[in-house]
């Protein structure tokens, strides 16, 4: 018999059984997140299951992000629930301004190597950069994951994916995420895992690397997994909130796919508007006016995306005149290193808007909207048709230097040339 | 629980269809309700669309329904409209599970020759309470539906993940 996935393995591990993929199992959950976003609905399906006490309430946190600061009445009530229910049982709660749940299930070191954790978000997907099995769930399984600390999940195939080779200059992450996407199509890995492995893991760090696993869910896919090595344990070293063991692939481990990209050949990558796997190089999209440059969310809202971003800027002679440019970290910690290392003070000096650490207006709801006929060049994940709470707008999206590009000159760009 | 056979009026979209779509992240800051929210289903692609739903319309999708945000909104507004089913020939896998999580039966099957509008019926195929099957009555046509794994079944049945679980208190497999 083959070998296993390192999906299969942690599945196993947190089932108790022996699984291999299409197998279904209820798995011990070792951290869950909900947010403002779904957090909400969860409290309704727990009363509603007939729920009375949090099985183990340190193992599931809340975060205020999507509606940081609260743009409405209704908002703010959805918060108030949330804080009420958090302080009743005991459950930590991220408030408005500390960042997207995400980024701080990360920070806090709570996504560890060979753990469950789950987000009521699709995005959870992120912290399978640290090699941790993670997925995004709806707010009734975070309801049953609060009463019975447990999920069922259907263990999935996965798509080897194999890095080789190193990143040109002036090409990120985030273009070799949008060049997967493209590859394999917005459905490409439903209800199946990506595993990525390679020569080229060396060179990507962690925070490379949750740019890639954060993007796994524009793929369809249910996780995307990271092994564990030096840069994982560089990462959790003084963060790690308790013990975990990295989980391996066993060498003759079966995959429904293997996929493989050499970096060296990679270029900067836009995605088009509306739809995040109709994805073109740079040089295609070049010329495309725009008005709104956005630098955030929990794909491109991290320090390193920041400096990427302000060096083209500054190579470039800062934004154009008629450009927005925002700037949301993607928590306290990246808005106060960035103060600290004087970059946050570089983007005010060139105008930049900044906005409290969160979602800001990535989903559109609440942040800097953009107005009708407007172009955005997002760092973001999604471009979906009024995906930033206006129809009539169009977003773009690419790294933090082909965001910045576009900055520099009010129209797509590539940043190699910006930096030249 | 949802009664099989189920007959309704196709109402047909493409693929790709996004949780954004089915309902902005925008009205579910302002309201969770599901009769407030389906007054606003796909308004991003057609405003009217949502007033010339009728209950027991039954959705038809191409490939990757319900992709992009896990919102759980996105069917519970679906089910306030008094929709049973949503037939696609795939789904996203949260959108999959909410929907059978909230009693909203979602049918994975080749709707390439579902037109709006068409009447199709949603049967047990012959001999197997598992299988499903849908029949277009404009082309007499009868597609297979893919199976649903047990435990969604068993959820499904009990009307969704809430009566489940005030009957079992856990998972069972
Ligand atoms: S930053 Fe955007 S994609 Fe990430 S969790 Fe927030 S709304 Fe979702």
């Amino acid at each position: 018999m083959a070998g296993k996935t390192i999906s299969e393995k942690i599945l196993s591990a947190k089932s108790g059984q022996d699984l291999r993929a299409g197998d279904l199992g209820v798995c011990r959950v070792d951290h869950a997140l909900g947010t403002d976003g779904s957090v909400p609905m969860a409290l309704d399906y727990f009363s509603a299951m007939g729920g009375t006490r949090v099985f183990d309430p340190k193992r599931i946190v809340f975060a205020l992000d999507h509606y940081a600061p609260a743009p409405s009445r209704a908002a703010s009530q959805l918060h108030q629930r949330m804080r009420d229910f958090a302080a009743t049982h005991g459950i930590l709660l991220w408030e408005v301004g500390e960042g997207i749940g995400h980024q701080l299930i990360v920070e806090s070191g709570r996504a560890l190597p060979g753990h469950l954790v789950v987000g009521a978000d699709s995005h959870a997907v992120t912290y399978g950069a640290l090699n941790s099995f993670a997925t995004g769930i709806g707010s009734s399984d975070l309801a049953a994951i609060m009463i019975s600390g447990r999920i069922w999940l259907r263990v999935p195939e996965s798509i080897h994916i194999t890095l080789t080779g190193s990143l040109p200059q002036g090409v990120y992450p985030k273009d070799i995420a949008l060049a997967l996407t493209k590859e394999l199509g917005a459905d490409g890995a439903t209800y199946q895992a990506l595993e990525f492995s390679g020569s080229a893991l060396g060179l990507l760090d962690l925070e490379d690397r949750l740019v890639l696993s954060n993007f796994a869910v524009e793929m369809g896919a249910k996780n995307g997994i990271f092994p564990a090595d030096s840069h994982t344990q560089a990462y959790l070293d003084g963060r790690a909130s308790g013990a975990f063991a990295p989980v391996e692939p066993d060498k003759d481990a079966h995959y429904v796919r293997e996929v493989a990209l050499a970096l060296d050949r990679l270029t900067p990558q836009v995605a088009l508007p509306h739809k995040v796997d109709q994805v073109v190089s740079v040089q295609q999209a070049a010329g495309t006016p725009v008005q709104m440059v956005y630098l955030g969310t929990c794909t491109g809202g991290r320090v390193r995306d920041f400096h990427q971003a302000l060096t083209v800027l500054k190579a470039g002679g800062g934004p154009a005149s008629g450009v927005q440019l925002v700037v949301t970290p993607a928590s306290r910690e990246v808005l106060e290193t960035l103060t600290r290392d004087g970059a946050l003070a570089e983007f005010i000096s060139m105008g930049a808007v900044i906005v409290t650490p969160g979602c800001g207006s990535c989903c559109g709801t609440c942040g800097a909207i953009p107005g009708d006929g407007v172009n955005v060049i997002s760092t973001a994940n999604r471009n979906f048709k009024g995906r930033m709470g206006n129809g009539n707008a169009a977003i773009y999206l690419a790294s933090p230097a082909t965001c910045a590009a576009a900055a520099v000159r009010g129209k797509i760009a590539d940043p190699r040339e910006v930096l030249a | 629980m949802t009664a099989i056979p189920l007959e309704g009026r196709a109402r047909v979209f493409g693929d790709d269809i996004n949780t954004d779509y089915i309902i902005t992240s925008r009205r579910k800051r302002e309201s969770l309700d599901p009769q407030v929210l389906c007054q606003y289903l796909f308004e991003e692609l057609d405003p009217a669309f949502a007033a010339s739903l009728a209950p027991g319309d039954i959705l038809v999708a191409g490939k990757n329904f319900g992709c992009g945000s896990a919102m759980e909104v996105a069917v519970t507004a679906v089910v306030g409209a008094g929709i049973h089913a949503v037939v696609a020939r795939s789904f996203s896998r949260t959108c999959y599970r909410n929907a059978v999580n909230n009693g909203l039966l979602p049918i994975e099957c080749d709707t390439r020759n579902i037109r709006e509008g068409d009447r199709v019926i949603i049967a047990n195929q012959r001999g197997d309470e598992q299988l499903l099957s849908v029949r277009n009555v404009r082309t007499g046509e009868s597609i297979p539906a893919g199976a649903m794994p047990r435990i969604m079944l068993d959820i499904f049945r009990a009307g969704g993940l809430v009566p489940y679980f005030r009957e079992h208190g856990d998972f069972c497999v």
